[in-house]
């Protein structure tokens, strides 16, 4: 138990940090790619999105709540470091998430006031996630060094919430907006596989732990095809988008399925390098854990609840399936 | 200002802003579903006028309420990650379970609820609001569970620390635990009852006369007056079992230094920390005895007895007051309400009008409420467990600093907003005027899709 329930918890922290990635991505990435469109194309944009983020959202309360709940003492040292980043971030979600609503219900003059808070705040809250990640795996170095590190991978990550949301989009949307989407993902993937470089490149630099992981053999063997694997999804997806450029036809949803793939891979790997550190090479997934008592009391409440949780998200996705229409109360 | 000061000030500014919207949405969300059970049962349109108005002010107000909420779940660790390492064995399920059982129940149904309409069966979307009511209450009685605990901790034991569960019962069912969610939830429902009375209200002022219209008025005002004086019951209950667990609370609360025998009932004060005595005291002779011990002359502490232990007294004092003046307030507006609107009379104007002035007075009522509960529960976290000051972060009052005025301008515009924004809906619905919404639902701007 005392082993066992910490590792669980990293899985299932995993889990939802990853599904919050690949849905608040793609969501967030629809609000970073606002700017592009045309007042129609904006409605119809957010109206794609418009069911889905605030339960897309509430993927990262559980994230960081487990964080919070079942490692405490990693929770108040990451997010003391994080400090500012995360005020950041959390203005951004404030910002785009008020404006969802305010922008079709505030007069109508102010509607370019909130689609600007919107983009902004998307913007702003993926570039936060980008630089947080950045400066968690430096190890919270303060130099100038890993000051523009931080801000590279914030840019990629917006490039890589960009291609979620502009895949996304390829599948939801028609027409012109449709064309507009593929060129937008077409830009975002080559910034994404960079972002994916450094990364993959930076974080074997800064723990020889982590080198040591990645290049002893025998593993290096197998863990050499998750890079191979990823630069095929990324061709794969680059080949895709370039079809689609010519001619809209049936596989217009498998651009956002290479993407999610891609996001996959890359948070595998991620995770990979990590464990079974919650802080690179100072606090492990035990040095953090909850009392086991506590632990399996939260663990009951999962088991029962997450398959039903995924059940009506499945059931929610369902029934705005298809391409977009204006959202309507009626 | 010290890094703890400006922690607290931080932590308190995002609270309270973040309960102004769940105080809505937790009763409005009974209120939809009243409405949408009405609609179902009679097939009458006025009650699904009612829902169609109030779902939009439901939408806004839940989108601040979880934009704040995510903030909260960071500020835990942010600002006082002492909290979690000593009591996270049990704060920890207990927010894990408000995730778990609530905040994915009720933002998925949203969805469905808000846009489903047109897509989803009669049943399934009457279903989906029911799910958001049953979200939003299940959130409030988990953080009401942890926040009663913190007020009257039981069922765990300390070791090497750190907090330990013994009974899961008696950490759920401490013993404030059922009085604050009895009188929160009433709160939640006075706050929304007013909403909607004072928004109709501004819509009948602006010359709305249709039948939904008056059918949210009188349930405005008729929810208000039934539930107004329950609330003052469980008050009082609430405050009876405050006296028994945390006396030093109650003693500031009454502004009463030493321990008396039939002590007043102080309608005003001015409490004066420094000489330890109330500058100037207007009150009702042993009434305070009463209202506190049920007896004439029963004994009641003063802060005295709490010296060094009690938290700062004229916040606490103050912020009861206006919590019971409002109360007061709204016992009258809604009993007078119902009487000038009884057997389908139409509202006057005088009671619309101040029904249109206490739109947000719940928020006032609630607010004061539970600055009296938190503050008066300084100068600890966990009452008797841990010091507010021990669970403070490392993160420097410069860090602070910044990110309380960013936070402090924007809640303060996001307010602003927020208010305008619902009287702005309030007279676009009341000149007829056809929501943008619709209009495009008759006139797509696109061709339908070929394929769903």
């Amino acid at each position: 138990m005392e082993f066992w329930l910490p590792v669980v918890f990293a899985g299932l922290m995993a889990l939802a940090m990853l599904i919050y990635v690949v849905l608040d991505g793609y969501d967030l990435g629809v609000g970073v790619l606002l700017n592009g469109a045309d007042d129609n194309e904006k409605d119809m944009m957010i109206a794609s999105i418009g069911p889905f983020w605030d339960a897309n959202e509430t993927w990262l309360v559980l994230g960081v709540g487990i964080l919070l709940i079942a490692f405490p003492m990693a929770h108040g040292v990451i997010l003391s470091s994080l400090y500012l980043e995360v005020a950041v971030m959390l203005v951004g979600l404030i910002l785009r998430g008020v404006a969802f609503d305010f922008r079709v219900k505030a007069r109508e003059p102010h509607k370019p006031l909130w689609n600007a808070a919107f983009f902004g705040g998307s913007l702003l809250a993926a570039l936060a996630q980008g630089f947080m990640l950045g400066h968690y795996i430096t190890g919270f170095e303060n130099s100038v060094g890993a000051f523009a590190f931080s801000l590279l991978i914030g840019v990629c990550v917006v490039a890589g919430y960009g291609l979620l949301g502009a895949t996304w989009l390829i599948m939801k949307s028609e027409h012109e907006l449709q064309r507009k989407a593929v060129r937008w993902a077409q830009g975002a993937l080559w910034l994404t596989a960079a972002g994916i470089a450094a990364v993959s490149i930076a974080t074997p630099l800064v723990s020889e732990r982590v080198f040591a992981r990645w290049f002893e053999f025998p593993q290096f063997l197998l863990l050499s095809q998750i890079p191979a694997i990823s630069i095929a999804l990324i061709l794969a997806c680059h080949f895709r988008l370039r079809r689609l450029a010519r001619e809209i036809d049936h596989t217009e949803w498998q651009p956002f399925a290479l993407a999610v793939s891609i996001f996959l891979l890359a948070f595998a790997g991620l995770a990979y390098s990590l464990f079974p550190y919650l802080v690179i090479d100072e606090i492990t997934i035990w040095d953090a854990a909850s009392a086991p008592e506590s632990l399996l009391v939260i663990l009951w409440g999962v088991v029962i609840t997450l398959p039903a949780i995924l059940g009506y998200t499945v059931f929610a996705y369902r029934v705005f399936w298809g391409k977009t229409r204006e959202l309507s109360y009626e | 200002m010290e890094a703890l000061a400006l922690a607290r000030v931080q932590f308190a500014a995002n609270i309270t802003f973040h309960i102004l919207f769940p105080a809505i949405t937790i009763g409005l969300a009974w209120i939809l579903v009243y409405f949408k059970a009405k609609e179902n049962r009679t097939g009458e349109s006025r009650w699904r006028d009612a829902y169609r108005f109030f779902v939009k002010v439901f939408a806004l107000t839940f989108a601040l309420g979880v934009v704040s909420g995510i903030t909260m779940s960071f500020q835990f660790g942010t600002n006082w990650p002492g909290f979690m390492e000593t009591v996270g064995n049990i704060a920890g399920p207990l927010l894990g379970y408000e995730v778990l059982t609530a905040f994915f129940l009720e933002a998925t149904f949203l969805g469905i609820m808000l846009f489903g309409r047109k897509r989803v069966s009669n049943r399934v979307h009457t279903f989906a609001t029911w799910m958001v009511a049953v979200g939003t209450s299940m959130s409030a009685f988990w953080i009401l569970v942890l926040n009663s605990w913190m007020q009257t901790p039981t069922g765990f034991e300390m070791r090497d620390g750190q907090a330990h569960v013994v009974s899961w019962m008696d950490v759920i069912f401490n013993p404030s635990m059922p009085y604050r969610l009895v009188h929160m939830m009433i709160a939640a429902g006075l706050t929304a009852a007013f909403v909607v009375a004072g928004l109709a209200a501004f819509r009948q002022l602006r010359g709305d006369k249709t039948e939904g219209n008056k059918t949210s008025l009188r349930v405005g005002v008729w929810l208000a007056a039934i539930l107004i004086p329950i609330q003052i019951v469980a008050g009082d209950l609430h405050g009876l079992n405050t006296v028994e667990h945390q006396p030093a609370k109650v003693a500031a609360m009454e502004g009463l230094w030493e321990d008396t025998k039939g002590a007043d009932l102080l309608i005003f004060a001015w409490p004066d920390e420094e000489k330890r005595e109330n500058r100037f005291e207007i009150g009702i002779p042993k009434a305070g005895s009463l209202i506190l011990t049920h007896d004439l002359d029963g004994l009641v502490l003063g802060l005295n007895s709490f010296e060094g232990e009690h938290p700062r007294v004229a916040p606490v004092f103050f912020a009861f007051r206006i919590m019971i003046g409002v109360g007061l307030l709204m016992l009258v507006v809604s009993w007078a309400g119902a009487w000038a609107m009884r057997k389908g009379r139409d509202a006057p104007a005088w009671l619309s009008r101040t029904l249109v002035a206490m739109t947000f007075s719940g928020w006032v009522a609630t607010v004061a409420g539970w600055y009296v509960s938190e503050i008066g529960r300084q100068p600890w976290l966990v009452q008797g467990v841990l010091r507010t000051a021990d669970a403070v972060g490392p993160v420097g009052a410069g860090a602070i600093a910044i990110s309380l005025s960013v936070y402090l301008l924007l809640y303060l515009g996001l307010l602003v907003a927020y208010v305008s924004v619902l009287f702005y809906l309030a007279s676009q619905a009341a000149t007829g005027h056809i929501p943008r919404e619709r209009e495009r639902l008759d006139n797509p701007l696109r061709p339908q899709p070929a394929r769903a």
